[in-house]
């Protein structure tokens, strides 16, 4: 199996020329926590920034109506706004982040801002599929390990947590290990910053067998 | 019947595997991609930046409905960045030979409800859009389901997306829904039951008698929320309702093709004795009329029932995510709902615009007119319903209660093109989210039926609808 996906992965990365994605390997980064459970889509982006035609910019309104009163300043009690927020590369999101609507968009806006990898107990099924496609890291841990890392993250606003993609491990500042899980498809995709548009690509000749086969 | 029996879903799965290789995800082919103008300019950015075509025009299908205008056609639009984006949505459709139905097209409409109308939407399918609410579609027995940007692009360029099988899920609603409780009822019950998360990873088929006896509107809206509930995709086996309402339709199979594809699609149902990784039931007979009170689909309740009370949850994250939501939307918890003012009263949406919707919502304002300082806003789902409707004279009996009849879209179930609450308004709404800020910034809703809705405009408060049928 291993063999089959190191295949795939190689051929994706040599046709990958226009490929956007980084390879993923491992980073630490200042961890921030938004324990809130349910947060969906539309908090994460508002609808009304999804009328831009690209992906620029989508930082500055990452969680807009969270962010900004209604006069569009500042508001300080929202995590994004402390200033321990700053440079936050981990964010420990609360159970079934993402849910709602399919905007990629809300990926985009989290790395915009510079989120490299969002900490969970579960992810909605459409978020954790646009968060893969962009390198943005979905990392699912149990429910003993999130309430530990949302109690760390309170007790130290310079919480650092280390991410590993090859070994799935967390790292905390006590050097314990947390192990995560990950398909193995999107792990080997994220390692080799991979493009599966470019894959598709390659599987022309069997697309077109399974059209004539089945009178596509 | 060979081999393993097996359930709607593993039936049309099985049918689209391009290629499966152990451990990777497998490539599934996909019959038609729905478009439209929000979620799709950046994934054509992507085909052009690598010299790409779409693959199968004839397998895409566009319209513009989520940021554009629902005010009079004749009008231009005034929001700058909507028409650019609508600008856009052409110069991709007239590059890339894409089929669209554009702003000023007479089968314009929400994607989710041109799809079935035109009968582009057919038993066996699969289908995907840059769209959440794709799992409409599933009514018709197709596996229909929303997809990212990045997936659209590769689906315009290979007809394909790399997917991993999700777990099934049975729903099974047995009984007779009592007068005034209809579709959207059911799925409120259901996501109230099962929770916003409750079907996440799985892709859910609808059975039992009270699905079969919903109209394939009906059953639009059971599945078209499916994803409020986290569930991948949502679907219902086709049977004499679906052909009935897909026989005739324009991209359906006409003569000897229709013949053989009814014969297809009837074997399509989940065979006796398949295997579901989790089943869920709900009793159509103790169903009422639901309402949500919270900033989540889960958090609803039926019509006569009391806010609950966040002290009585033992989760600590659940508690605060309901008191958060009772603060967002001041509800005290304890109080019933029934006779709380609103401002807005919204019918349409792609859960509830479509015909049928439109005429439950007419007879109940019927020569009554709607509560003072209520705006209540009817927008049809396609402007193929809004004939339909002004032929049976329903835009007449909203006009005359003085609701605003308006032009086909999106509207105030997504607020980006102008149709929005102001901050601190209440709306009861018959779409499908009431999310924070979802209906304007500050904006409160609660989501019910287009019975509960029409009820509401007329008195101006929340009201059950039972009380104002015959």
């Amino acid at each position: 199996m291993k063999l089959v996906l190191a295949h795939q992965c190689e051929i994706i990365y040599e046709i990958s020329n226009t490929n956007e994605m980084e390879p993923i390997k491992s980073f630490k980064g200042k961890t921030i926590h938004l324990p809130n459970t349910d947060v969906d889509t539309d908090q994460i982006i508002p609808a009304r920034y999804l009328k831009v035609t690209d992906k620029k910019g989508l930082g500055d309104v990452v969680f807009y109506d969270w962010r900004y009163d209604a006069a569009g300043n500042p508001n300080p009690e929202f995590l994004l706004n402390k200033p321990h927020a700053a440079g936050a590369t981990i964010l420990v999101a609360g159970h079934n982040f993402g849910c709602g609507s399919s905007r990629e968009h809300a990926p985009w806006a989290l790395q915009g801002f510079g989120f490299q990898a969002i900490v969970s107990t579960q992810f909605a099924d459409i978020f954790r599929n646009n968060s893969l496609k962009n390198g943005l890291l979905p990392i699912v841990v149990d429910k003993a390990t999130h309430e530990q890392l949302l109690d760390l993250a309170v007790e130290d606003p310079d919480l650092q947590l280390e991410v590993d993609l090859e070994t799935q491990t967390l790292t905390l500042p006590d050097g314990r290990r947390v192990e995560f899980p990950i398909d193995s498809f999107s792990k080997e995709c994220l390692l080799n910053g991979v493009d599966e548009l470019g894959y598709l690509m390659r599987q022309r000749d069997v697309i077109e067998e399974y059209e004539r086969a089945n009178g596509k | 019947m060979n081999g393993t029996p097996k359930t709607l879903f593993e039936k049309i799965w099985d049918a689209h595997v391009v290629s499966q290789n152990e451990g990777a995800p497998a490539i599934l082919y996909i019959d038609l991609q729905l478009v439209h103008e929000v979620t799709s300019p950046q994934a054509f950015t992507e085909l052009r930046n690598r010299g790409i075509k779409v693959r199968r025009p004839d397998r895409t299908v566009a319209t513009v409905d989520h940021s554009i205008p629902t005010y009079a056609r004749s009008l231009p639009i005034q929001d700058a960045l909507a028409a650019k984006q609508l600008d856009i949505m052409y110069a991709n459709a007239r590059d890339f030979d894409i089929r669209i139905y554009d702003r000023m097209s007479d089968k314009q409409g929400i994607v989710h409800v041109i799809g079935p109308e035109l009968g582009l939407t057919q038993p066996g399918m699969t289908i995907v859009c840059g769209d959440s609410h794709t799992s409409t579609h599933g009514a018709f027995g197709t596996l229909a389901f929303g997809i990212g940007t990045s997936e659209a692009a590769m689906v315009l360029a290979t007809q394909t997306l790399l997917q991993r099988k999700p777990k099934t899920m049975n729903v099974r609603v047995d009984g007779t829904l009592a007068n005034g409780v209809t579709a959207k009822d059911i799925i409120l019950a259901l996501i109230a039951k099962i929770g916003v998360d409750g079907g996440t990873g799985h892709a859910v088929e609808y059975s039992g008698s009270a699905i079969r006896a919903q109209t394939m509107e009906g059953r639009m809206t059971i599945c078209n929320m499916s994803i409020e509930g986290g569930a991948r995709a949502g679907m219902i086996a086709p049977d004499e309702t679906t052909f009935n309402y897909v026989a005739g339709r324009e991209f359906a199979p006409k003569g000897a093709e229709w013949d053989a594809a009814v014969a297809r699609w009837k074997q399509l149902p989940t065979d006796d004795d398949a295997h579901y990784d989790a089943v869920v039931e709900l009793d159509a007979n103790a169903l009422e009329p639901m309402i949500t009170y919270g900033n989540n689909p889960g958090m609803g309740i039926p019509i006569t029932a009391r806010v609950p009370d966040p002290d009585a949850l033992g989760d600590v994250h659940q508690k605060a995510a309901l008191q958060k939501a009772l603060q967002y939307m001041d509800l005290q918890p304890g109080k019933s709902l029934l006779g709380h003012p609103v401002n807005v009263v919204f019918i349409g949406s792609c859960t509830n615009s479509r015909i049928g919707d439109l005429r439950l919502a007419a007879n109940v304002m019927k020569g009554k007119r709607v509560a003072e300082n209520v705006r209540v806003m009817v927008v049809p789902g396609s402007q193929q319903v809004k004939r339909q409707a002004e032929q049976e004279g329903l835009d007449k009996i909203f006009r005359e209660a003085g609701a605003e009849w308006r032009e086909a879209g999106c509207s105030m179930c997504i607020a980006m093109n102008g149709d929005q609450l102001a901050p601190g308004e209440y709306s009861v709404s018959t779409s499908n989210r009431n999310f924070e800020g979802r209906q304007g910034k500050g904006g409160r809703t609660f989501l019910a039926s287009p019975l509960t809705a029409a009820a509401t405009a007329v008195t101006g408060v929340v009201t059950d609808p039972r009380s104002v049928l015959s």
